[in-house]
């Protein structure tokens, strides 16, 4: 029976939903996410699945999960701790509990909660049988066994679905019930089941009865009795949409294209987790881009380059192994000095590591992997959203200096999401190819007279780029390849006096890009930080809510993130020379700080995690904090901030 | 999964889209010969063979920006520093792959691929069969010396079993490639064979290889006096090559031997026996009709590889040499081409305002 229910105010609430990898945990995050999009709160997503297409059902491996924090203020991260867990299984329930706080509220399906999948999970008994008992294992948490399964089968009955087809719908049912939970728009999810479903009226209609189902027993049933009410945010005027870090970059490639006025051309070997943009882009032929899906990542690179040398943009994608196999063609890019950006969605290593799961370990690849010395520009994306700008912002510096650019996305980026500011074109840079029309070099024949001769390895005296000159232009005939290049005329030249200064040259070029780089910003807001974290790529997210935390305790610090990891800002060696300590938060063992080591003689410490997901912000503050206290010389406590406290997540920033 | 039939684009000349010269204007070979030394060992078939392509390439009245040479590592790989196009020098293996990136990229471009038997059938071979299978519109010419001659004489992919080499002081025990068997397997739609020192050959099988659409391997039996020498006697010795090589021409007889003045034909055939194989017998014992008359055009590529497996895999006494296989097929850049023409016909708009459309699709919401 229907009874009043409560509506509560809350600023923030992070959701993990967890199931089987087959029980379609990420669609349902996925549309928790637009839904929440739509109403307008802020948010940051985390999906989190096995490698495995369809690990072991039932089993802990198999456990899939999506992870959202959305809020009524500026939010950086997903959260560190969910409040609220959606198990739709007994392995769902166990793999996530750890990471539960106190008072922390777990839904579960109870149809699986058989002997056999007990056993899967590592159960020796059913958790659910003992709840309120001495050895109760839930204790502490708000429990709501719910047979999702069962309630969901008797709600599509009419559809005549098999009984296992009926099941599948459960996701549904536990999307409607959280949505009715926080209150969330039905309508962008029927609409977007109408779509996907358009064709099979049996699944469309389960689906969608599935879904109102799980809305109306929360509304109807008595064992919900609260509804919670998360405003939207106060967010920057603008047009947003909800968008994963390799949608964003994809649409950074297509927009490069644009404002190069060049074809891109994108030469990949599918590999996790990078595969997303060769699809994406193989559907935006309309903007003249061509996708060629090779036999192997070698093949991917080398026909990058060829459309390279033909006068295209060109692209190639990977994750870390990949690059691996990449390196010796990306040196080929560097002698040839022609305009690539290798893409590279890092995943968990080394060799075949952890495919799905996030790392940054391979800046050191990036900066050194190659053989000789072969520097490449890296260029490094914060958020999801963000991948966008860099991707552009890579192909600005690939195109202007005539050389292979790194953008180092990884696996979190490409899979998370964020409410995305939608740019206007008019804002994203101009790119201009300037490919060479006519001879640069004037000398003379045998017989004294004048001729006009095309030198490849003529530079532009403020980039040192040299001139792209694509076949089919007349009178500008050359050749290029891997060999060393005489300086100007470019013949092969095995000279020791002129290889010396070529790589100096190579390496000039790349160090100059750092003079069309605006200033580092640094976030200090009171400007008398004596500690400054400094980050790259998606530790972003993590730090700053780190940083907020530790200003909202009443202590100062201060914050910078770099885009670019090679060349740095021309700042950055004085930025840091104005703190006392350096903290260097990375998704690795220290690669960052020992490039900071080795170039600014600084004492960067390393504040390091490879768990295959991102840092937790609540840990990170806790280490932030205690080297304020070092650097100031007292005692820091964080207070309930803390990483025990009840509700661990993101406050409200101090406005 | 859905298949989407892509329809057959009717271009038949390999270089059909490619510029050509203005009329009344002229090249010679020399217009083809850039100002690099040219630095191969004395004697070496590489010069050969350059000074073939170098003399051939004026035929083709093709302007000179739209021809690209592309080559990877080895002896032969230095070919495009001698020739006044434009042209790359990559790595070892790859050049297929960038060549493809290359045709893929523009249709007016005359791609070449220059390539040895280390670098397309070992480190390469991977590209080598996915360029065939693929059909991208480009020539590629292995130089086949069946040795490493760069890295000074290991044995390679074609080198008999039991060569004695630097890296095999008691004899190889790899067995070796037949590169024209391998690209028959790979499915090519155009497959040569010919000789380094047969100038007139060579160019007509240079010609027929680039009119062909799609990817065209021709094979060249290339010496390398300094580290294989002799392994193509048999097949250049004055006396030995008449029972040596097997000429094959369309529609002619497949005979070789000693010619019978009268009727032309060699005093050896090849036949097809009662299970199909195909076999060598003696002219004169066999029936007229009863002698395989070569089609290089014949869709089913397996009389060509039965043909191609009548080569000496060890010292080379007995070689079938000429065009085995000539078809027509779908090329793979002319299809990717197609696609993004189509597309792009299909859009309205500048760019700017499409680009504007998409990244403001699906749910949106506006603040402020
Ligand atoms: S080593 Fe052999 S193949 Fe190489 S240049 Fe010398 S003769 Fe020619």
């Amino acid at each position: 029976m229907s009874q009043t229910k409560q509506v509560k105010q809350l600023d923030r609430v992070i959701i993990r939903f967890a199931g089987d990898s087959g029980d379609g945990m990420q669609l349902t995050g996925d549309r928790f996410t637009q839904e929440s999009a739509v109403f307008g709160n802020d948010l940051v997503t985390l999906p989190n699945f096995p490698a495995e297409i369809r690990a072991p059902q039932g089993t802990i491996p198999g456990v899939s999960s999506f992870q959202i924090h959305f809020a009524d203020h500026d939010i950086l991260t997903a959260g560190d701790r969910p409040d609220v867990l959606v198990a739709m299984n007994p392995a769902a329930l166990k793999a996530n509990l750890g990471d539960l706080p106190k008072g922390a509220t777990i839904i579960v399906d109870t149809h699986d909660f058989t002997k056999r999948n007990l056993d899967k999970a590592g159960y020796s008994s059913n958790p659910l049988d003992k709840l309120g008992e001495v050895d109760d294992i839930l204790a502490g948490f708000q429990v709501q066994p719910v047979d999702l399964t069962g309630i969901t089968v008797e709600a599509v009955k009419e559809f005549g679905l098999s009984r296992k087809d009926a099941a599948r719908a459960k996701n549904m049912f536990a999307l409607g019930l959280l949505s009715w939970m926080y209150g969330r728009p039905t309508e962008p999810t029927i609409a977007f089941l109408e779509k996907k479903f358009a064709k099979v009226a049996d699944i469309l209609g389960a689906n969608i009865a599935a879904f109102k189902a799980g809305w109306n027993y929360g509304e109807t049933t008595e064992t919900f009795v609260v509804q919670y009410e998360i405003k939207p945010a106060t967010m920057a005027a603008g047009t947003y949409r909800n968008i994963t870090g390799n949608l964003a970059l994809s649409y950074g490639l297509v927009a490069a294209g644009v404002r190069s006025e060049l074809p891109v051309f994108l030469g990949s070997y599918p590999i996790t987790p990078a595969s997303d943009i060769l699809h994406e882009l193989s559907k935006h032929k309309g903007f003249g881009v061509t996708t060629l899906q090779a036999e192997d990542e070698i093949a991917g690179i080398g026909a990058a380059i060829g459309a390279a040398f033909a006068g295209q943009l060109a692209v190639t994608t990977t994750s870390g192994p990949g690059i691996a196999l990449k390196s010796e063609a990306i040196g080929l890019a560097v002698m040839t000095e022609l305009p690539l950006l290798v893409v590279n969605v890092q995943r968990g290593g080394p060799s075949t590591g952890l495919p799905t799961k996030t790392e940054q370990a391979d800046l050191l690849q990036a900066m050194y992997g190659r053989n000789g010395e072969a520097p490449v520009p890296i260029v490094a994306p914060q958020s999801p959203g963000d991948c966008f700008a860099a991707a552009v912002e890579a192909a600005r510096i690939a195109i202007t200096y005539r050389t292979p650019v790194f953008l180092l996305s990884d696996g979190y980026l490409a899979n998370g999401s964020e409410p995305w500011a939608i740019p206007s074109i008019d804002a994203l840079p101009k790119i201009d190819a300037n490919f060479a029309t006519e001879p640069n070099h004037s000398t003379t024949n045998a017989k004294g007279e004048p001729v006009e001769e095309f030198w490849p390895y003529l530079r532009d005296e403020t980039t040192l780029a040299r001139p792209w000159a694509i076949p089919g232009t007349a009178g500008l005939e050359h050749r290029i390849g891997g060999l060393e290049k005489g300086e100007g005329h470019g013949n092969i030249s095995y000279d020791p006096a002129n290889h010396d200064r070529m790589v100096r040259i190579r390496a000039e070029k790349v160090q100059r890009i750092a003079d069309s780089l605006p200033p580092l910003e640094v976030d200090d807001p009171s400007g008398e930080a004596k500690v400054l974290v400094i980050g790259w790529g998606s530790t972003y997210g993590p730090i700053g809510a780190a940083c907020r935390r530790v200003r909202r305790a009443g202590y100062n610090v201060a914050q910078a993130h770099l885009r670019h990891l090679n060349p740095f800002p021309n700042d950055l060696g004085d930025i840091l020379k104005r703190y006392d300590k350096v903290l260097v938060p990375e998704m690795n063992l220290g690669q960052l700080s020992r490039l900071l080591r080795a170039e600014y003689l600084v004492d960067a410490i390393g504040y390091n995690h490879v768990y295959g997901l991102p840092l937790k912000a609540a840990e990170l503050a806790e280490a932030v904090g205690a080297l304020v206290g070092q650097a100031e010389g007292r005692d820091v406590d964080l207070g309930e901030h803390g990483t025990n406290a009840p509700a661990d997540h993101e406050e409200a920033p101090a406005r | 999964m859905t298949t989407i039939d892509l329809g057959n684009p009717s271009l038949r000349s390999g270089t059909e889209l490619v510029p050509s010269l203005a009329e009344g204007e002229t090249q010679t070979g020399k217009d083809f010969s850039s100002d690099q030394e040219v630095r191969w060992c004395p004697g070496c078939g590489d010069y050969a063979v350059l000074k073939a392509v170098q003399s051939f390439l004026p035929d083709l009245g093709l302007r000179r920006e739209n021809i690209v040479f592309v080559s990877g590592i080895g002896c032969s790989s230095r070919f495009p520093y001698y020739l006044d196009t434009y042209g790359m020098h990559s790595i070892h293996g790859r050049a297929p792959s960038i060549a493809t990136g290359i045709a893929t990229a523009r249709e007016d471009l005359n791609v070449w691929v220059v390539t040895g038997d280390g670098d397309a059938l070992s480190i390469g071979g991977n590209h080598l069969i996915h360029a065939l299978r693929r059909n991208v519109n480009m020539t590629i010419l292995l130089f086949n010396n069946r040795i490493y001659g760069l890295t000074k004489g290991q044995y390679s992919p074609t080198s008999e079993t039991g060569k004695v080499t630097k890296s095999t002081p008691v004899g190889s025990i790899d067995h070796p490639f037949n590169p024209v068997s391998l690209a028959l397997g790979a499915e090519a739609s155009f497959v040569a064979r010919t000789i380094d020192s047969d100038r007139k050959h060579l160019t007509a099988v240079l010609a027929a290889a680039a009119a062909h659409r799609g990817t065209s391997l021709v094979e060249i039996y290339q010496n390398c006096p300094i580290f294989n020498d002799g392994a193509f006697d048999a097949i250049k010795d004055n006396d030995t090559k008449a029972h040596a090589i097997i000429p094959l021409v369309h529609g002619e007889p497949i005979t070789f031997g000693t010619r019978d003045e009268a009727t032309g034909l060699g005093d050896k055939a090849l036949v097809r026996t009662a299970s199909g194989a195909i076999e060598v017998a003696d002219t004169a014992a066999v029936a007229a009709d009863a002698i395989l008359v070569h089609d290089a055009q014949n869709p089913d590529p397996s009389t060509a590889f039965a043909i191609s497996r009548l080569t000496d895999a060890g010292y080379l006494n007995r070689s079938p040499i000429g065009i085995f296989r000539q078809v027509d097929r779908p090329t793979y850049d002319d299809q990717a081409r197609a696609q993004v023409a189509d597309a792009v016909a299909k859009v309205q708009g500048s760019p700017e305002d499409r680009l504007a459309a998409l990244i403001n699709a699906g749910d949106t919401w506006t603040v402020g």
